[in-house]
């Protein structure tokens, strides 16, 4: 098990001062124009090295991200926009840095932003964490006023602003393009890539987007060298991760954990176990909703990493383990999760904005069994029709947890079908 | 996605207070030269919140004329972003959350609790003015499931005895404690923090 040591957030529950003061105490702000000094080259090669993969969900190379900035300044202003729309559903890891630990993102902000060149940087927060835009905004005027932030920037000379966003409830805008576009002052839609945005960005220049952890974790790294980052968890999944543990638990938590940790372990010492014993456990979905389930057996031995999660055909996505006990209806659960896709859904592609409501339509159905067995071939077969053939990863969101449900639980299907065409033909024989 | 149109009983007018419009300058001013319509979400946000808790077509107009943005694209903000109401909504809204980390942990209950005990529907306006309420997406507070987010302020780890607390404080014109209901921090386990165990001030 990590160490306390060993964890980078150590205000995550927000016992301790979220304030400057305490910030300093934890470490933050200690000499961070050593750091910058540095130069960008050892910065990117740093956080490089420390094997850091995005903690937003897709899990690429953090420091590559950052490396694809252009070296030279083209004229152009280069900006760094930070992703704080978190809405994955099981996911509330985010909002614990914002509203307990906001200097580790601010300070974050000026290394990143530095390391590719930008003077700016935007905090793009979800509309409903209204406390939590707040308390970071009091962090940004915090970091102004001691001079971290401003026209000489911890006195590097370097000049950089962080200004923070908010959005109005679109989980859309947690795709990187919808939220420039959002940010831009337009509906949340993703653009096509190419181009990306480390060359057509924000108003068209060069911009880098991360997720909240993956930059708060930053100085942290930088401070206590990438080694340090790596001797955790297995090659190619290094590092400590915050974990949102929700559903049949004991004791649902967030806690930061070392990857590759055990699922069984993760849940066992954190969360108080399955609730009613690991013999109760039916299925997890272990990295929020947008990833497919997985059943019990695979439960027992799985380790909470990207290549891990991936090798059983599901994924890390954010680290959100959603755990359901044997009481659960997982046809019902999977469908609310359809319900949520289309609604959430930006109506730009035909198959995502169509399909999300139909598959959503044959779910409920499923739900009460009112459905022919050979209409869950046919989910199936819609769903991979989405899958892959809509501008950004909504549509695969929408279909993994449909492809998870039948992969793993399609007797579970027949059945509550075959039980239902029973309960009808014997009303019939009654009358 | 959803379909969402402006309401049709509409005000004549809008106009922000001074110090709104002093607010308004400023975040503008977040923005480089030109690009002002990246302040269209903060403007009308502040509307809302100036005009009760909804968003109208005046003030649709009024922040399109603000920013140089035809109203059409204005119009698309209000529309596609659903935390802009379109029509009045009561003192209270309660978006209680449904998604399913909140459904394990028994969010029917509490929206059983919410219906039974404001007797409308969503969307509609109780007859003191007090209350509305709507399902909603998923809030992010999935580890203190379920929740409900009141105007500005999440309430967390909620049952059904808890809803109805909760409403009854509200009715009464008290403010509640905000955050868990169970006495929680904020996310740590319920049984006592297994991690982060020294260092507190």
């Amino acid at each position: 098990m990590l160490q306390d040591k060993d964890r980078i957030f150590t205000n995550l529950y927000g016992f301790d001062d979220w304030g400057l003061d305490g910030a300093r105490r934890r470490g933050d702000w200690d000499n961070t124009k050593a750091l910058l000094e540095k130069g960008r080259d050892w910065i990117v090669d740093e956080v490089k090295a420390s094997g850091l993969r995005g903690r937003g969900g897709a899990g690429f190379s953090t420091g590559l991200k950052w490396s694809f900035m252009p070296k030279v300044n083209d004229g152009r202003p280069h900006y760094l926009v930070v992703n704080a729309d978190e809405s994955e559903p099981g996911t509330c890891k985010d909002r614990e840095i914002l509203r307990n630990d906001p200097h580790k993102l601010v300070e974050g902000c000026l290394i990143a932003g530095f390391a590719m060149g930008a003077h700016a940087a935007y905090i793009y927060v979800r509309g409903e964490f209204i406390f939590e835009r707040k308390r970071l905004q009091a962090a940004v005027d915090q970091a102004y006023a001691a001079g971290l932030l401003g026209d000489n920037a911890c006195g590097s000379g370097w000049k950089f602003d962080v200004y923070v966003h908010h959005g109005a409830g679109a989980y859309i805008c947690g795709e990187e393009t919808a939220l420039l576009e959002s940010l831009e002052g337009k509906k949340g839609q993703p653009r096509l890539k190419p181009p990306f945005p480390a060359n057509m960005g924000l108003y068209g220049c060069p911009t880098t987007v991360n997720n909240v952890e993956s930059i708060a974790v930053a100085p942290t790294i930088l401070r206590r060298g990438a080694s340090w980052f790596m001797g955790f968890g297995r090659p190619n999944n290094s590092g400590t991760k915050i974990y949102c543990i929700s559903g049949h638990v004991n004791t649902p938590c967030n806690v930061e954990e070392s990857m590759s940790i055990p699922l069984r372990e993760l849940i066992e010492k954190h969360a108080g176990g399955v609730r009613g014993g690991w013999d109760n456990l039916l299925a997890v979905i272990p990295g929020g909703a947008s990833v497919p389930m997985i059943p019990k057996s695979i439960c027992d031995t799985v380790l909470m990493d990207f290549d891990a999660l991936k090798e059983v055909r599901s994924g890390l996505g954010t680290a959100a383990v959603i755990v359901m006990d044997k009481s659960t209806d997982l046809i019902r659960a999977i469908a609310r999760l359809s319900a949520f896709y289309k609604h959430e859904s930006c109506g730009q592609c035909t198959p995502c904005r169509e399909g999300t409501g139909w598959m959503w339509r044959v779910m409920e159905r499923l739900v009460t069994g009112d459905a022919e067995v050979s209409e869950i071939d046919m989910l199936l077969d819609v769903s991979t029709r989405i899958e892959g053939h809509t501008i950004c990863a909504l549509g695969d969101a929408a279909a993994w947890p449909v492809q998870g449900l039948i992969r793993h639980f399609r007797p579970v299907l027949e059945e509550r079908i075959l039980n239902h065409r029973v309960k009808r033909t014997g009303k019939i024989a009654a009358e | 996605m959803s379909v969402r149109r402006l309401c049709a009983d509409q005000p004549a007018s809008f106009a922000f207070t001074p110090e709104n419009l002093d607010w308004c300058a400023k975040e503008i001013k977040k923005y480089p030269d030109g690009r002002q319509a990246s302040a269209v979400i903060a403007l009308l946000w502040r509307g809302q919140e100036q005009n009760g808790g909804w968003v109208s077509e005046p003030m649709i107009r009024a922040v399109g004329d603000m920013l140089a943005m035809p109203y059409i694209r204005v119009l698309e903000i209000a529309t596609f972003y659903t935390m802009f109401n379109l029509a009045p909504r009561g003192k209270y809204l309660l978006q209680v959350c449904k998604t399913t980390p909140c459904w394990l942990r028994g969010s029917d209950e509490v929206t059983a609790a919410v219906k039974s005990r404001l007797g409308v529907d969503q969307g509609q306006v109780t007859q003191d003015g007090l209350f509305s309420w709507m399902e909603v997406e998923c809030l992010g507070g999935c580890c203190n499931a379920p929740v409900i987010q009141v105007n500005d302020d999440f309430y967390e780890d909620l049952d059904a005895a808890k809803t109805g607390s909760l409403l009854d404080q509200l009715a009464r014109g008290e403010q509640p404690k905000i955050g868990s209901q169970t006495g929680r921090r904020s996310s740590e386990p319920a049984s006592g923090r297994s991690t982060l165990m020294g260092g507190d001030r």
